[in-house]
C-alpha cells in the first residue's frame, strides 16, 4: 500500500489526494446541515484575501472590483449546488426577479451564513425600477474587519456582492451588484454601547446594503412575461 | 533591584504590604475617594517595547502626554525584561543542579533522575546521559504590581506582546478580564486585514467591543 501511494502521486502531479482516497468530489452533495466551518479560519482566510486584493490597487473601487471578481465564480457554482439541493418539486431555475431574489435571500444566505438576509427591498425611486436592495445587518465577512478612516467608502462585503452577481448572471439575469455601508460609522466609540439606539443605524454599525442593478434587457423580458 | 515589586519571584513585597499600618492607610485612601471605575486603563506594548494601544476608561482621570505614554511603555518593557531574569531562587537551583551534575560526572555512576526532577525550573543545560531534561517554563517576569491607588496586571503573550491592565486594588477576577481583552484583540485586531503587525492599533471594532465590555465590568460594581 505504501508503495502504491507515491506512484499515484506521480501520475497526476499537482493534485494531492487525501490518504483515504476520498476527495471533495466523493462527498454527497446533499450534506448541508453538518458542513459548518470554523469562523476563525474563515476570518483569517478572508483577511488574507483582502490583503491580496489590496496589493497595487489604484483606488477603492479597484479593490472592490477585485473582491467582486473573487466572489463571482463562487456564485456561478453555488447556483447549481443550491438548486440541486432543493426538493425535487421546486428544483427549477428562478424565472422572475422576485423568485431569484428570494432564492438569494433565503437559500444562498442560509447556505453561506447560516441565516436568511435581514431585508429585501425594491428601490422606491420610480426613475430606477431596475434596482433592488438586499440588506444584511451584520455581514459575516465583515465581522472582524475595521475599515481605516482613509478608506471609509470601502466595504469588504463586495466579495459577497460578487457571489450575488454570480448567482444572477448564472440564472440569466445579468446584473451589477455593489455593497454599501449604511450603518453610522463616525459615532461608533462614543455613542454606541449600553444605550439602545432604537434606530437600525445605531444598532447595526455594520449594516450593509447590496444594491442589485439589473440589466435593461432583464426588465424588458420581465415586462413581457408579466403580460403573458 | 532584587526587592523589586515582582510577586512571581517570591520576594518580600507582599509581606511588606501586609504591615498593618500601611494597609490601613491604603484602605482609607480608597474609601475616601472611591472611584466609580474598576478597570482604569489598558496599554498594549508590542514585542519591541513600543506602545501600540492606549486607552483609559472612565472620566476624570489625569492623562499623561503622548510622549510620556511612550516612555512609560518603553520603561515597563525594560523593567519587565529585567524582572524576567531576576530570580535568585532559580539561579540557586541552577547552580545546585550543575554542582550535582559535575559530581556525578566525576563519580561516573547513577543517573540524573533526582537532580532533574527537583530542579524543575533549572537552567537550559540538560544532562546528556540521563532522562530527558524537562524544559522549564520560560520566566514570566513582572506579572502584578500593587500600589495604594491601583493594581497593574501584566499579561505577556506567547509572541511577546504585553497587555497592561490598570484596575483599582479591590477589583476581583482581573485574569478573566485580561483573557477577554486578549480574546477581543485576537479577534478584532489580528483578524483585521488592515492591521499591520507591530503597528499602533486603530480598529474601530476593537475600540467598540472593548468599550462595551469594560463598561459592563465597571457598571456591575
Amino acid at each position: 500500500m505504501s508503495s502504491m501511494t507515491p506512484n499515484k502521486g506521480k501520475e497526476q502531479p499537482g493534485l494531492r489526494y487525501p490518504s483515504n482516497g476520498k476527495t471533495i468530489y466523493h462527498r454527497p452533495l446533499n450534506r448541508s446541515k453538518t458542513s459548518e466551518l470554523s469562523q476563525a479560519s474563515f476570518a483569517y482566510l478572508f483577511s488574507e484575501m483582502v490583503q491580496y486584493a489590496s496589493k497595487r490597487i489604484e483606488s477603492i473601487q479597484d479593490l472592490e472590483k477585485r473582491l467582486n471578481t473573487q466572489g463571482h465564480p463562487i456564485g456561478l457554482k453555488l447556483l447549481d449546488l443550491l438548486l440541486h439541493r432543493e426538493p425535487a418539486r421546486t428544483q427549477t431555475r428562478p424565472l422572475t426577479i422576485i423568485t431569484l431574489l428570494h432564492l438569494i435571500k433565503q437559500q444562498l444566505w442560509t447556505h453561506l451564513f447560516g441565516r436568511a438576509a435581514d431585508g429585501l427591498e425594491k428601490s422606491s425611486d420610480p426613475a430606477r425600477p431596475d434596482e433592488y436592495m438586499i440588506i444584511d445587518n451584520e455581514p459575516l465577512v465583515n465581522r472582524y474587519i475595521s475599515v481605516p478612516r482613509d478608506m471609509s467608502q470601502l466595504n469588504c462585503a463586495a466579495f459577497v456582492a460578487g457571489i450575488i452577481e454570480g448567482v444572477c448572471d448564472g440564472s440569466a439575469f445579468p446584473a451589477r451588484v455593489t455593497a454599501h455601508s449604511v450603518g453610522k460609522q463616525q459615532a461608533a466609540p462614543a455613542a454606541d454601547g449600553g444605550e439602545d439606539g432604537g434606530e437600525g443605524k445605531e444598532m447595526w454599525p455594520g449594516r450593509t446594503v447590496f444594491l442589485v442593478k439589473f440589466a435593461p434587457e432583464v426588465l424588458e423580458r420581465e415586462s413581457f412575461l408579466g403580460k403573458g | 533591584m532584587s526587592s523589586g515589586p515582582c510577586r512571581k519571584a517570591g520576594l518580600g513585597w507582599s509581606n511588606w504590604k501586609k504591615k498593618p499600618e500601611l494597609r490601613r492607610a491604603g484602605e482609607t485612601s480608597v474609601e475616601n475617594g472611591l472611584p466609580k471605575w474598576a478597570v482604569i486603563a489598558l496599554l498594549i506594548i508590542n514585542k519591541a517595547g513600543g506602545l501600540i494601544y492606549n486607552r483609559t476608561f472612565g472620566e476624570g482621570l489625569n492623562q499623561l502626554n503622548s510622549n510620556d505614554y511612550l516612555v512609560l511603555a518603553g520603561t515597563f518593557h525594560g523593567v519587565h525584561a529585567i524582572t524576567a531574569r531576576l530570580n535568585p531562587l532559580r539561579e540557586h537551583q541552577a547552580a545546585h543542579f550543575y554542582a550535582q551534575q559535575q559530581q556525578q560526572q566525576y563519580s561516573a555512576s547513577g543517573s540524573l533522575g533526582g537532580a532533574s526532577s527537583s530542579g524543575g525550573g533549572g537552567g537550559g543545560g540538560g544532562g546528556q546521559g540521563g532522562p530527558l531534561p524537562s524544559r522549564p517554563e520560560p520566566p514570566s517576569g513582572l506579572e502584578v504590581m500593587e500600589t495604594e491607588n491601583f493594581r497593574l496586571q501584566c499579561f505577556n503573550t506567547q509572541t511577546g506582546t504585553k497587555f497592561l491592565l490598570f484596575t483599582d486594588t479591590m477589583q476581583a477576577n482581573v485574569d478573566v478580564a485580561m483573557r477577554k481583552v486578549y480574546e477581543l484583540y485576537a479577534d478584532y485586531v489580528m483578524k483585521n486585514p488592515f492591521y499591520q503587525l507591530e503597528m499602533p492599533v486603530r480598529c474601530d471594532m476593537f475600540d467598540r467591543k472593548l468599550n462595551s465590555y469594560i463598561r459592563e465590568i465597571n457598571n456591575s460594581r
